[in-house]
C-alpha cells in the first residue's frame, strides 16, 4: 500500500470517478487564475460601489469578458457541483434521501448553469 | 458528538469542504443576481444596492478568504498527489499555507473594507 492510499481516499483508477478526479485538478488549476482573477478585478480593483447596470453593459460590449465569464461560470459550477456530489455521497446515506438530494442539486445547478450561460452569451443591454 | 483527532490534516480537509460549499452557495446566488440584468437596470441596480450594505461587504471578505484558502489548499493537494513524498511535510505545508493566506488577506481586507468604513 502506498503512502497516498493509506493516508487518504485512494485515487480512483478507472471509470467516471477517475475522470472526476482528473477534472477536479485540471479545472482547479484553471480556476486558480480565472476565479482569483475575477475576484481581484471585480472585488479589489473595482468594487460593488462602481458596479451597476451601465458597468455590466459596458463590460459586455465586446466578446472578451463574455467569454471569460462563460468559461469561469462553466468550470466553477461543474467543479462545485461535482464537489457537492462527493459530499452528498459521503453524508447522505439513505437511498431515497440520496437520490432526492442529488436530483435537487442537479436540477437547481443545471437550471442556473443555463441561465448564467444565457446571460453571458445573449444579454443585450438597453441604453441607460 | 465524537471528534476525530486527525490533526492539521483533518482541519485542512474540513476547511476545504466548508469553503467549497460556501463558494458554491455564493456562486449560485451570484448567477441569479447577475441574471437580473435581463430584466433591466432598475432590477439589477436594486440587488447591487443590497450588496453595498456593510454586512455584505464583510461577508465578501469571507468569500475572498474562502476562495483563497480553497485555491492554496487545492494546490497543496495537487502537489502531494504527484509527489507523494511531500506528504511527510504535510504539517509544515499546512502552517505555511495558513501563513500565506493570512499575509495575503491583510491587503485584501484593507482594500475591500476601506471604501466601506473609511470613506
Amino acid at each position: 500500500m502506498t503512502l497516498s492510499a493509506s493516508y487518504s481516499r485512494p485515487r480512483p483508477t478507472r471509470g467516471f470517478e477517475a475522470w472526476s478526479w482528473i477534472f477536479m485538478r485540471v479545472s482547479g488549476l484553471v480556476l486558480l487564475f480565472l476565479a482569483l482573477g475575477h475576484m481581484v478585478l471585480m472585488h479589489l480593483i473595482h468594487n460593488v460601489d462602481e458596479i451597476n447596470y451601465a458597468f455590466v453593459a459596458n463590460r459586455y460590449a465586446g466578446w472578451l469578458w463574455r467569454f471569460y465569464d462563460l468559461s469561469l461560470l462553466v468550470l466553477a459550477l461543474i467543479h462545485g457541483i461535482n464537489g457537492a456530489r462527493v459530499l452528498i455521497d459521503d453524508y447522505v446515506h439513505k437511498p431515497a434521501a440520496h437520490r432526492a438530494t442529488l436530483a435537487a442539486l442537479y436540477l437547481v445547478s443545471g437550471t442556473l448553469l443555463l441561465l448564467g450561460a444565457y446571460v453571458a452569451l445573449f444579454f443585450k443591454p438597453v441604453p441607460v | 458528538m465524537s471528534v476525530y483527532r486527525g490533526g492539521v490534516g483533518q482541519w485542512s480537509w474540513l476547511l476545504h469542504r466548508v469553503t467549497g460549499v460556501g463558494v458554491l452557495v455564493f456562486l449560485l446566488l451570484h448567477i441569479v443576481d447577475t441574471a437580473l440584468v435581463i430584466l433591466g437596470p432598475e432590477h439589477y441596480d436594486a440587488i447591487i444596492q443590497l450588496y453595498r450594505h456593510p454586512a455584505f461587504r464583510v461577508m465578501e471578505v469571507g468569500l475572498f478568504a474562502s476562495l483563497l484558502f480553497h485555491a492554496i489548499n487545492g494546490v497543496r493537494i495537487i502537489l502531494m498527489d504527484f509527489w507523494v513524498d511531500l506528504m511527510r511535510f504535510h504539517r509544515q505545508f499546512f502552517y505555511a499555507q495558513m501563513a500565506i493566506l493570512a499575509v495575503l488577506m491583510v491587503p485584501v481586507t484593507w482594500l475591500m473594507l476601506k471604501p466601506v468604513f473609511f470613506k
